[in-house]
């Protein structure tokens, strides 16, 4: 069913539709590098202490679990192609499949959430590894071990923040689209919460080699 | 050309100040032109209470051992003098009030790409800044403005927390500023205004809303990690538990040095308007100045280091941002060059936005001077902390920013309201600002230098002279500072009613009548001729 | 039509894409690689990075401007870091007495409650 208004007409401050569509996009990405300055500075502690505290950080690391780390990359790679499809299905006037696509967009993200809270942040707590909370690591460089998980933490908690932003914005969508807002000449709202999505995903994809990996599990 | 009727229907004419009553009309507001004079009021009241902060620091330090509060009040009295003047009046006044009324003017479009999100800027300012009131008022906080960690985060219980949180929060406000100002640059542009058509006001906005985008995130995450600290006690900064105080520093110059570039640059661009229509002469290399400010706006992402020559950095990395301070004032010193070669055989008049300007280029090139020496690491070992980088940034951002600031909203004022003030006490007070500046801020480079520290409450007696000889000018500033709060008030109701181009100005803004109608323009403008020409 | 429409096939085909990198660069985090493992990873992850911007967010087809962007926020990062590092890794090129060198680099081997100060404090 494709999206059938009245001619759809650009925001006043805006010469056509083109131009509209083009600050839009612009706009998403300058505010994604923000973002990328944002989670920037985390990387940059990490780098600095990371390289500082060897041993730590890579005890601290192998007590993470890898398979929920790789389940979640790939619960958020296919979050990833869900969206593109949804901004796809917008494009073509799609109404239904943009819904569809939507959902399952953020069904795959509160997943994403559900197996970082319940099964990895619970688990370290109960194993005493929450800094500030819950911390009772007691083997060699305690500290160090102990700084790795503030990062780790942190740097999951602000990706966890976004996603969750991400998902309140997907639900604004969803309900839009359902009403048939989005056609070919009026998907700029699905576009750029499109390459919001993708960016915390592109972060997840650094965050879990950096957190999980790095240093190798043999 | 002028389209606009004859200015004696100021009233019966409708434009973007009368076109919509109410509380509401100003309150949900989307246009740019009123949105830029929310903030007008907003941070005029924030530079009242960081004034009334300084005013208290200088009556303290008129007696060596502190003639009015005991140091813990002293601490908090300077932090918050820091706070409320850099990140609740500095970083927003030019870009919020004269970017804001004046990008999608000057660009020949109707607003900005998002005058929503412009609105949501503006509500983010006053959040930050309730934060910060409110930290201020309930015990204060005595970090710094720098925020300096262990400090902050273990061994202080003032009201760090908030303090931070309205910075963090006011931070988002600039971000989302700069954003707006560069996609609207760089898609509405009108047609026949290329880049280098554009006024150099433009350029020096844009150059300073890619610092705003860059820098003030990590400005951001850094404020968020000493709040978990804070919070949690955990050790990302704290030495005792495997952190560095100095990566703190580091994230947090990484920010607050780019920040001082995002209070200067646009009234880097506010003189070359100033200047070429006070001189009637086209800027004398457009491509230089124009460039520079994007080149600063780059290289002043290389330096943050100086800020750090004695905090414990090593001795190889302060070398390079040693040199790399050194790169960043070329590009200030050529716009200096241009400005001064543009007055050169200009037809010059002194009206009160040409004092402000002829102000700015000397008070900025001795606060850039200093800044050199400051950039040389032996100078910094000796005056480092002392009131010699205090008399430096003040030079610079009193000097060299707020009287771009004020030069600008000057200028601006007759666009703006569609009334000329008293160009006779606009003058007095732009003297009586400059006099009591320099009796300020001068004796402080000599106490630096003499060894006197920054924020101690209390002094050796050998500096009391020129400490209050710094209070004494301060006075005059701050005289000097309300007499145009009085009769720029007076004029909106008393003033002369101004036409279109009371100053005949080059420029699309003047294109169009004072003041504007909301659309900004009858008909979107074609541009046709070079920026400044004035000798056509 | 405003923008550009991209086959489902090629969403397929880098969504595979994607998730085989995944699994290749698990996979090797359990080889024995040495100081290889974390470039490895890093490269695997930059390729992943690489192909959802590319594709996903459509940078392949969108203006100059916006990879000027992208690649302008990444050089930041790279200038946060880097000139950051030097700091840190210069550090030991100055020698300094034994006594003056902090205790930053060998960590006190303190239990984690310790060096807390106890001060209630407002927020």
């Amino acid at each position: 069913m494709v999206d059938a208004p009245a001619a759809v007409a650009a925001a006043h401050q805006f010469e056509d539709l083109e131009q509209q569509h083009e600050a839009a996009s612009l706009g998403m990405w300058v505010f994604l590098a923000t973002e990328v300055m944002f989670f920037g500075g985390l990387f940059a502690g990490y780098t600095i202490y990371r390289n500082l505290y060897q041993p730590g950080f890579m005890a601290g690391s192998h007590m993470l679990n890898v398979t929920l780390g790789a389940l979640n990359t790939a619960v958020l790679i296919c979050s990833s192609l869900t969206m593109a499809l949804a901004v796809r299905a917008a494009q073509l006037g799609k109404r239904r499949a943009v819904v569809t696509f939507l959902i399952l967009t953020m069904a795959l993200g509160l997943a994403f959430i559900l197996i970082k809270l319940t099964l990895e942040w619970h688990h370290d707590y109960l194993e005493g590894l929450v800094p500030g909370l819950r911390f009772t690591y007691g083997g060699p460089t305690p500290k160090a071990v102990e700084l790795f998980f503030c990062f780790y933490f942190t740097m999951t908690g602000v990706h966890a923040l976004h996603m969750v932003v991400g998902l309140g914005i997907l639900s604004v969508l969803v309900v839009q689209a359902w009403k048939g807002r989005f056609g070919p000449q009026r998907y700029n709202a699905v576009e750029t919460a499109g390459l919001y999505w993708h960016f915390v995903d592109v972060v997840w994809i650094f965050l879990f080699p950096l957190l999980y990996l790095l240093g190798g599990r043999y | 050309m002028a389209t606009a009727a004859a200015p004696a229907d100021l009233d019966t004419r409708v434009h973007y100040l009368n076109a919509d009553y109410g509380i509401k009309s100003w309150l949900l507001t989307t246009d740019h032109k009123r949105i830029a004079i929310l903030y007008l009021v907003a941070i005029t009241f924030f530079f009242l209470l960081g004034g009334i902060a300084a005013v208290l620091i200088r009556i303290n330090l008129i007696q060596p051992n502190g003639a009015l509060v005991e140091p813990a009040a002293y601490n908090k009295l300077f932090s918050m003098h820091g706070i409320i003047m850099i990140f609740l009046f500095l970083i927003p006044s030019i870009p919020a009030v004269l970017g804001n009324f004046l990008v999608p003017m000057m660009i020949g479009a109707r607003d900005l790409a998002f005058p929503r999100l412009n609105l949501l800027s503006w509500y983010l300012l006053m959040a930050g800044g309730i934060l910060i009131l409110y930290a201020v008022i309930w015990g204060g906080v005595d970090t710094g403005w720098t925020f300096y960690t262990p400090l902050s985060t273990t061994y202080l219980n003032t009201n760090v927390m908030s303090a931070a949180l309205g910075v963090f929060v006011a931070g988002f406000s600039s971000i989302l500023t700069g954003l707006n100002f560069i996609v609207t640059i760089h898609k509405m542009r009108a047609p026949g205004m290329t880049w280098f058509r554009m006024p150099l006001f433009l350029w020096a906005i844009y150059a300073t809303s890619i610092i705003q985008i860059l820098g003030t995130p990590v400005l951001a995450i850094t404020l968020v990690l000493v709040a978990l600290e804070r919070l949690f006690h955990v050790g990302v900064f704290d030495p005792a538990v495997g952190g560095d105080p100095i990566l703190f520093q580091h994230l947090f110059w990484f920010y607050s040095h780019p920040a001082v570039y995002i209070m200067i640059l646009p009234s880097m661009g506010v003189m070359s308007e100033l200047v070429t229509c006070f001189a009637r002469k086209r800027i004398f290399g457009y491509s230089f100045v124009a460039f520079s400010s994007v080149a600063i706006a780059v290289i002043s992402f290389l330096v943050w280091g100086h800020h750090m020559y004695v905090s414990g950095q090593s001795i190889y990395a302060s070398i390079i941002f040693s040199a790399l301070s050194f790169a960043v004032a070329i590009p200030s010193a050529i716009k200096v060059f241009n400005w001064t070669a543009t007055l050169y055989k200009g037809s010059v008049s002194y009206q009160a936005p040409m004092l402000y300007a002829l102000g700015f280029i000397g008070l900025f090139t001795m606060g850039g001077l200093t800044g050199l020496f400051l950039a040389t690491l032996a100078v910094d070992g000796h005056v480092h902390d002392t009131y010699f980088v205090v008399g430096h940034f003040h030079y610079i951002m009193v000097g060299g920013a707020l009287m771009g600031y004020l030069g600008g909203i000057h200028f601006w004022w007759p666009k703006i309201t569609g009334r000329l003030y008293p160009d006779g006490w606009a003058r007095l007070a732009a003297a009586i600002i400059f006099i009591g500046f320099n009796l300020t801020f001068f004796p402080q480079y000599m106490l630096g230098y003499l060894g006197m520290p920054r924020r101690y409450a209390i002094y050796p007696p050998e500096f009391q002279v020129l400490n209050v000889m710094s209070s004494a000018g301060a006075s005059v500033l701050a005289v000097g500072y309300l007499i145009p709060l009085i009769y720029l008030i007076w004029s909106m109701r008393y003033g002369p009613v101004a036409g279109p181009n009371p100053w005949g100005a080059k420029g699309l803004e003047w294109e169009t009548a004072s003041p504007p109608i909301t659309e900004n323009f009858e008909h979107t403008p074609v541009v046709t001729e070079e920026a400044y020409a004035y000798d056509e | 039509m405003l923008g550009h429409v991209v086959p489902v096939k090629t969403y397929v085909l880098i969504f595979s894409a994607l998730l085989a990198l995944t699994a290749l660069t698990t996979s090797m985090a359990y080889v024995d690689l040495g100081e290889w493992n974390t470039v490895v990873a890093l490269v695997i992850a930059s390729c992943k990075a690489t192909l959802v911007v590319l594709f996903f967010m459509h940078l392949r087809w969108s203006p100059r401007l916006m990879r000027v962007v992208v690649l302008s926020s990444l050089l930041w990062l790279a200038i946060l870091i880097s000139l950051t590092t030097t700091d840190f890794f210069s550090r030991d090129w100055t020698p300094v007495p034994e006594s003056w060198k902090s205790s930053l680099l060998r960590l006190p081997n303190l239990p984690p409650s310790a060096a807390q100060t106890v001060m209630p404090r407002p927020i």
